[in-house]
């Protein structure tokens, strides 16, 4: 059981990673790469619990996460290739075009 | 402690350290094309967490999502934007280095205190099995399944109409 301790560790650093990686990166990209972080942190920690105690719901959610995860990319990089259409940028703090 | 465990704590810190090392990459490196297929390590890493977890279906699916699809579609993004990175004279640096570095600690500070407290049960309850997952997804979740579905609909027309060019002809590459 000190293997599920190492991949809940691991999985919180995951998660802090991205999160740093959203607070400095600039370019659109890059905060999207980091956010995908984010979420495979809370996959790998549905489906140790759910491994830890036996239950079929983790794995299921884990599933609905990675589906959620590429809707949220198709639609992320699709606003990003308009935004370098519209603005020529892709880094996030240039995009205000919308400001009065 | 049999051979068995031991080998199965070398494969978990073996896939952590992989996980580790190219999540710090996927964030500091200035190439994005890079930090992309770091990224793509990162997946192949946890997928491998997946099978030590016993969840096979999982790991066969995160591969094919995320570094099949997701990926796929990240270095697409990249290399269609790939004029505005080269001129790098007007790329901004990392913003707040400092600030977002502690508070990241800080942060994991706090999960890795709150998960001291945490009990794992000691018996093994054995892997889930797939026939279960799939019995649990059209019984008690069929709900959140359809959601998803929806959503999947929803994202594909919208990643669509907002990737779509206004004129209908291909814009002219030549600028």
């Amino acid at each position: 059981m000190s293997a599920m301790r190492l991949m809940v560790t691991v999985s919180s650093a995951l998660f802090c990673l991205g999160v740093y990686g959203v607070l400095t990166r600039r370019s659109a990209i890059a905060i999207l790469l980091a956010i995908e972080l984010i979420l495979n942190a809370a996959t790998l920690n549905f489906v140790i619990f759910g491994r830890a105690l036996g239950n079929p719901q983790a794995q299921a959610f884990a599933l609905f996460i990675i589906a959620l995860a590429a809707c949220e990319a198709a639609i992320g990089l699709a606003i990003i290739i308009g935004l370098y259409r519209n603005a020529k940028t892709i880094w996030a703090d240039q995009a205000r075009i919308l400001r009065g | 402690m049999d051979i068995g465990t031991i080998a199965f704590a070398a494969c978990a810190g073996g896939f952590a350290v992989l996980v580790l090392t190219s999540a710090v990459l996927v964030v500091l490196v200035k190439n994005l094309f890079r930090a992309a297929l770091s990224l793509g390590l990162v997946l192949l890493g946890v997928a491998g967490l997946f099978i030590l977890l016993e969840a096979e279906f999982l790991a066969f699916v995160q591969v094919l999502v995320y570094v099949g699809a997701i990926l796929t579609l990240v270095v697409f993004a990249v290399m269609l934007t790939a004029r505005e990175q080269a001129q790098s004279a007007a790329a901004p640096s990392s913003r707040a280095q400092l600030p977002a570095a502690m508070a990241s600690i800080a942060l994991f500070g706090i999960l890795t205190f709150v998960g001291q407290s945490l009990v794992m049960p000691s018996a093994d309850p054995g892997p889930v099995s797939l026939t279960r997952l799939g019995e649990e997804l059209i019984t008690e979740l069929v709900l959140p399944f359809e959601v998803i579905s929806l959503v999947f609909v929803a994202a594909l027309v919208g990643a669509i109409l907002l990737a779509m060019s206004p004129k209908p002809p291909m814009p002219s590459a030549s600028k």
